[in-house]
């Protein structure tokens, strides 16, 4: 869809994403990088999987030559410069503009481009305890805790993607490129869901729950999200609404099968069924017949039997329980780059009119600077076209 | 509010959607100009309306509802009958008016209502219309229903959370719901810059379970290449140490990690115990990583003793990483937050002011901003059919009257 978009990826780690989401979605996108990094990493290679490699070193004149040169002709730049590196003073939006007004720049910095906090350093830990992430994962009375794989910095890439397709819409409209700033501290807001709106309605402060969920009743009970099973966890609440009701009948119809007590899941109309007013005396007593249940399944007969009885509720995954889902091998999720080594990156994150575009480039892909200027001196894939109304 | 003219405008959405996935997407797209009209129904609104807390007051009720009030910001509100011929005429007619069509309905079920991506584009050649599901619109287990709450466990998130010997911990709320609407926001733009160009439109098939992959997307490629299962580690981390949470006094917590020795040495000076620096235990990161125990407690001591926003400030000025374990309520007075204006107040006719969020980028030239509070179940449809549609008046009663806006 993005086909002739010529992406500069100059990014470190909170700009990785919004480079691959580019390519997934066509554009040409080259990732730069200094001759010294490190590019062996499994995070690096598949978060520049799909784009080309220019190593290019910005203490060097010639090389800095080279890189305004291309940035002249490029349509996005995606950049994380710390202040004061050697490519922060290539990187000025002012001079970058005055030699390419229809450059779209997007910075992506911690906690963006200035405030009181801007030049505060944040690795992923920090950051998802700035944006409130941190506080809503864990024990109630443990430790704030996280996702052990960063995440932070992929919503910050995340935002940069979208943030840098609406300036492309602004400037088919206008002929202008401008700058796109990203705070990644903001981006994690996005994964809190509606939290924030209990603090503000209500002045209760949301917070972590362990394997319990809670929000679901106006009396403050928990409802257990996670039941030990054979060889690991089983996420599944008691929902309420259309969707939640049909997926306890089927449980309930599950465990009669299996011939296993129902206890107190016996004498529920589930067309009725909501958590809403419960107790916690009676949640506990609706759960313990299922507790007893699920211990005796396996994460994969959970998931096929769930699947068979179209219920909500799912295995706790690890990574080897994704890497055999049939799902995604029916889908095409993993992409071997045309190798015959299994490489298996996640694939384009979309299938757009049937098709999920294949990877064109293997990370580390490398392409040189005199082939890169000629292909970006050469005609203009994007030539600027009378704006049209959309 | 801006004046200058947003990015999106004059870009027309109709959004199918309801609960996070789809509805997340509108609102980015609306923050920026978008006209984005949010169709549900008065027998079956959207599900966030009513299935979840908070409601003002505590007293649910459609137009009390944050959960669905913090998704659908800058919107307007259509109510339309689609079990009704004359409910899908009027939703065949919004499909040929929109150039962006959002869904998030289980496969089919759009098709079985005259309006999947055939009809859709019979109607209007050029539309982008973005499908997004729980497993992706085809496989084994396209029509498995599901939340994006468990989902997240199936993605593997919640497995990575927590302490080793310990079960694994819930994320709030859908996580990987937002991950999908995020790079959908980026797909479907990417659809209107083709349509654009070539007048070709396209049909985006997003699955929230493979888009949620992508969040681990190394991990995954470490499984794959070396056979590494990563395990959840609490706060550790591979490289940094010390990398952990510290309660402070006052009952906050202090989020920390140095990334190299020199790091380790200005955040010894900082908690007062420069002998660390040169201990043995300590000299390197693989030590500091082996003689964890004993380096959280010297750390957590100097943090009990301080509240977790000066620590944090002490720790900064030394150049050090450190951060304090916000809480939702911290949020509202986190001064870069403010900075951002990222809470933004606005009137809703039945909640009265109540904070929006806004996206987390902007742009210099045309800012977006948050047009206006979410909208009151059906509140634009006379605004979307009249107006924006062209419907006379006497169309629009007859439509009425033949319960198309149940």
């Amino acid at each position: 869809m993005l086909a002739g978009l010529r992406v500069l990826d100059c990014s470190d780690r909170l700009g990785w994403l919004a480079g691959r989401m580019l390519a997934d979605l066509g554009a040409e996108v080259v990732k730069v990088e200094p001759p010294e990094a490190g590019l062996g990493a499994a995070e690096w290679r598949a978060y520049n999987a799909n784009k080309r490699l220019l190593r290019l070193d910005p203490r060097r004149l010639r090389e800095r030559a080279a890189l305004a040169e291309l940035l002249a002709h490029a349509d996005i730049l995606i950049e994380t410069a710390v202040p004061g590196s050697p490519l922060a003073g290539l990187l000025r939006p002012e001079v970058l503009r005055a030699r390419n007004s229809r450059l779209i720049q997007v910075s992506i910095r911690p906690f963006g481009e200035d405030g009181p906090r801007a030049h505060w350093r944040a690795s992923d830990l920090e950051l998802m305890a700035a944006g409130g992430a941190l506080s809503l994962a864990g024990e109630p009375d443990g430790a704030p805790t996280r996702v052990s794989a960063p995440q932070a910095c992929l919503w910050a890439g995340a935002q940069g993607a979208v943030g840098a397709l609406v300036a492309l819409a602004h400037r088919a409209a206008t002929g202008a490129g401008q700058r796109v700033t990203v705070s990644a501290q903001a981006a994690v807001l996005t994964a809190l869901a509606h939290a924030p709106t209990f603090y503000d309605i209500l002045g209760e402060v949301p917070t972590r729950c362990g394997e319990f969920i809670t929000g679901r009743t106006l009396t403050g009970a928990r409802m257990r999200a996670f039941w030990p099973c054979r060889d690991g966890y089983i996420n599944f609440v008691l929902y309420g609404g259309v969707a939640g009701r049909r997926s306890n009948r089927q449980l309930a119809e599950w465990m009669r099968e299996a011939g296993v007590p129902l206890g107190a899941v016996a004498g529920i109309d589930w067309s009725t069924f909501d958590p809403k007013p419960l107790t916690q005396a009676e949640v506990d007593a609706l759960e313990q017949p299922i507790l007893r249940f699920f211990a005796g399944l396996t994460k994969r007969e959970f998931l096929e039997g769930a699947a068979a009885r179209e219920m909500l509720g799912y295995p706790v995954s690890t990574v080897e329980d994704i890497a055999a889902d049939p799902q995604l091998e029916a889908r095409g999720f993993w992409d071997d780059l045309r190798s015959t080594a299994r490489a298996h990156h996640c694939g384009s994150f979309a299938i757009v009119d049937r098709v999920r575009a294949p990877l064109r480039y293997a990370p580390g892909e490398p392409v040189d600077l005199e082939t890169l200027l000629a292909e970006f001196r050469g005609a203009h894939a994007r030539a600027p076209v009378a704006a049209t109304a959309l | 509010m801006s004046t200058r003219a947003q990015a999106l405008a004059g870009v027309t959405v109709a959004e199918f959607g309801a609960y996070a996935a789809g509805p997340h997407v509108g609102k980015l797209l609306a923050n920026f100009g978008a006209r984005v009209v949010h169709v549900e129904s008065r027998r079956r609104p959207d599900g966030f309306r009513l299935e979840y807390p908070p409601f003002t007051d505590g007293v649910p009720g459609v137009d009390r509802g944050g959960c669905f009030a913090h998704f659908n910001d800058s919107k307007y509100g259509a109510t339309l009958d689609l079990h009704s011929e004359a409910g899908r005429e009027l939703a065949r007619r919004l499909v040929a008016w929109a150039d962006i069509v959002i869904e998030n309905m289980r496969p089919g079920v759009m098709r079985r209502l005259g309006l999947g991506y055939e009809a859709a584009q019979a109607l209007n050649p050029g539309v982008v219309m973005l499908s997004s599901c729980n497993m992706g619109q085809t496989g084994p287990r396209a029509n498995t229903p599901g939340f994006g709450s468990q989902l997240s466990s199936l993605a593997g998130f919640c497995g990575l959370t927590g302490t080793p010997e310990g079960p694994p911990m819930l994320l709030y709320g859908p996580y990987i719901d937002f991950i999908a609407s995020t790079m959908g926001a980026a797909a479907v733009l990417a659809g209107l810059d083709q349509r654009r160009r070539t007048g070709r439109g396209a049909w985006i098939d997003l699955s929230q379970y493979e888009a949620g992959l992508h969040f681990i997307a190394g991990a995954l490629l470490d499984y794959h290449a070396n056979g590494t299962v990563a395990a959840r580690k609490g706060n550790r981390d591979d490289e940094a140490a010390p990398h952990e949470v510290y309660r402070c006094d006052g009952g906050r917590w202090l989020a920390l990690s140095c990334w190299s020795d020199a790091e380790f040495g200005r955040l010894a000076r900082v908690i007062g115990r420069q002998e660390l620096a040169t201990d043995p235990r300590f000299a390197t990161a693989a030590q500091r990583r082996a003689h964890r125990g004993e380096l959280d407690a010297a750390i957590a001591a100097w943090c009990a003793a301080r509240d977790a926003e000066r620590a944090a400030i002490l720790l900064q000025e030394a150049r050090v990483h450190a951060h304090p374990v916000n809480t939702v309520s911290d949020l509202f007075r986190d001064p870069q937050l403010a900075h951002r204006h990222v809470w933004r107040r606005r009137h809703h006719g039945v909640m009265g002011e109540r904070a929006y969020c806004f996206p987390a980028f902007d742009l210099a030239d045309a800012p977006g901003d948050i047009a206006s509070a979410a909208p009151l179940l059906g509140a634009h449809n006379e605004t979307v059919f009249r107006e924006f549609l062209g419907l006379s008046v006497a169309d629009y009663a007859a439509y009425e009257a033949r319960g198309a806006f149940q």
